[in-house]
């Protein structure tokens, strides 16, 4: 059992903030860390790993700290966003000296094993310049379990790469989580996070905004209030009856746009109700679209609840 | 205190084919000067001091020192590969130690090594000036490396300060204001120098050579020590 423990943690750069007052827990099996670009996802990823002190508040793993901790490495993979990894060395070369430098018994035998799991022996001879951005990933994964972590540390692994290898390497990091090691990986992408992992973290604007399994997440994205744009035959009219049902808790009628703003506060009746109601009061319906579900509006709608 | 695999990478990166080109133009440079001062017959003492103090000691060992001491470890901390060394078991003061090692030793293999054989194209054995110079070289070698590695750990920018170092403070201010002469280590070097060779040279170190060991000794291990300190507490952020 390898615990990754943040307690209390906020962490600013000058006047800005970028992870407020953070508290969780991150235990064995796969945890995707969800949030949209800059929520403080990285920073986080980065005090974890060891490369960011907290500005309060602590980070342990299974208690022990991990600023200033050279000691904890013998327990945490790291797969780091950034591309900087020594060009000039052949794959193989690159996850030996890793092996190397993690001062296992047989370093040869380990690389072999690393970059066997993720299937990159056919190309371990050729220099790391001349990879793919799929490849690097790769060899970085491998990199990271060459020493056969309890804890794996992925920041934003599945930019860049093609769907097979983001199959892959789903099937991989899946694997790893059975096997009871602690994953923790950042993403901006929902689809991405509720395929892999069984339970997620979101974060928005540095704050932790919401807990759980991929469904808890879902309903509380999916129950939030939704807003529609509608355009009709007889706007105003088609306002006046929508605002007499349970299912809306405003609307705005926009004469720029030439159509209604409604928000929606009971999704499903909302869905059914709209056109039987049209079809009452012979309206026709000209346009029905969703207007906020951008994943930043809905992360939006995640914090302030 | 050393780690062998932190020595292999820091090589390969130090000798790489741009860097090492880089750090043969200079050595190359002052060979082919003495070769040619030789064969046409113009070599003797004074021309050999000036040349080896002037030109090899003055320039070329500390322009050797910056290319070698913040490219030991600066280049990984701007691309982030030092994340590899970084998320190990191993302690922050050896890899640095390790890279000094590795500087020291490249900046002695480019600076004391051709200056040794300048001298000898030079003037042969005489007067000891070709091994009082390489000696030279080879102690500032140390101070410099140190120096540039720490500085590589402070700055993004420790070529520019390197240079502006290695040209300004070294050359210039030190011409025109004496004092600053004790703080430099060319001015250390030649001390060793001017130790070393025979009596019938001078060299007119501004330093004698106790307190030019002593300030080498103190700026090599300070130096070493903080770099240490301060990659306990380097921070790589994601990039957000």
């Amino acid at each position: 059992m390898t615990t990754i423990r943040i307690d209390h943690v906020s962490r600013w750069f000058g006047n800005v903030v970028a992870v407020n007052d953070v508290t969780m827990d991150v235990g064995p099996g796969v945890t995707g860390l969800l949030g949209p670009n800059g929520a403080g996802k990285s920073t986080l990823i980065s005090m974890m790993a060891g490369f960011l002190a907290p500005s309060v508040g602590t980070v342990t793993l299974d208690g022990a700290t991990i600023w200033r901790n050279e000691g904890v490495y013998r327990h945490i993979g790291i797969v780091p966003e950034r591309e900087g990894m020594y060009d000039f060395l052949t794959g193989e070369e690159f996850v030996r000296a890793n092996a190397e430098l993690h001062g296992l018994p047989d370093p040869g035998a380990a690389s072999r094993r690393a970059l066997a799991t993720v299937e990159m022996e056919y190309a371990q001879d050729r220099r790391i310049d001349t990879y793919s951005k799929g490849m690097r990933q790769r060899v970085k994964m491998a990199s990271a379990l060459v020493h056969e972590p309890a804890v794996l540390l992925l920041d934003e692994p599945f930019n860049g790469m093609d769907p097979r290898q983001r199959m892959q390497l789903m099937t991989l990091l899946r694997r790893m989580g059975e096997e009871g090691r602690t994953v923790l990986f950042s993403s901006h992408i929902l689809e991405e996070v509720e395929q892999l992992a069984a339970h997620i973290e979101v974060i928005v604007a540095g704050r932790h905004a919401a807990s759980g399994d991929f469904r808890r997440i879902r309903r509380l994205m999916t129950d939030r209030p939704h807003r529609y744009l509608v355009r009709s035959t007889d706007d105003r009219a088609l306002a006046a009856a929508l605002i007499a049902d349970d299912s809306t808790a405003g609307i705005e009628l926009d004469w720029n746009e030439r159509a209604l703003r409604v928000q929606a506060i009971d999704f499903a009746r909302f869905t059914r109700e709209l056109p039987r109601i049209a079809r009452a009061h012979d309206i026709r319906l000209l346009t029905v679209s969703p207007s906020d579900e951008s994943l930043e509006s809905v992360f939006a709608y995640l914090v302030s609840a | 205190m050393y780690d062998p695999t932190v020595a292999r990478l820091t090589y390969r990166a130090l000798l790489g084919r741009r860097r090492a080109a880089l750090l043969a133009v200079l050595p190359a440079l002052l060979l082919l000067i003495a070769t040619v001062v030789r064969v046409m017959d113009l070599a003797d003492q004074d021309v050999a001091v000036n040349l080896l103090s002037g030109f090899a000691l003055a320039t070329m060992v500390p322009l050797i020192g910056v290319i070698a001491g913040t490219g030991a470890i600066g280049p990984e901390i701007d691309d982030g590969s030092i994340v590899y060394l970084l998320s190990k078991p191993v302690k922050r003061p050896t890899i640095i130690v390790t890279k000094l090692v590795v500087a020291v030793a490249v900046t002695m293999a480019f600076s004391a090594l051709p200056v040794l054989l300048a001298g000898f194209i030079l003037v042969g054995g005489d007067q000891q000036i070709a091994v009082a110079f390489a000696l030279a070289a080879l102690f500032a070698s140390l101070a410099y490396s140190a120096l540039f590695l720490l500085l590589g750990t402070v700055t993004r920018h420790a070529v520019v300060f390197g240079l502006v170092y290695a040209l300004l403070w070294e050359t210039l201010i030190g011409s025109l204001m004496p004092g600053a002469r004790t703080l430099s280590v060319q001015q250390w070097g030649l001390a060793v120098a001017d130790e070393v060779v025979a009596s019938g040279v001078r060299l007119d170190a501004d330093v004698s050579l106790g307190p030019a060991a002593v300030l080498i000794a103190v700026v090599t291990v300070a130096g070493t020590w903080y770099a240490g300190q301060r990659l306990k507490v380097l921070t790589l952020a994601g990039e957000e």
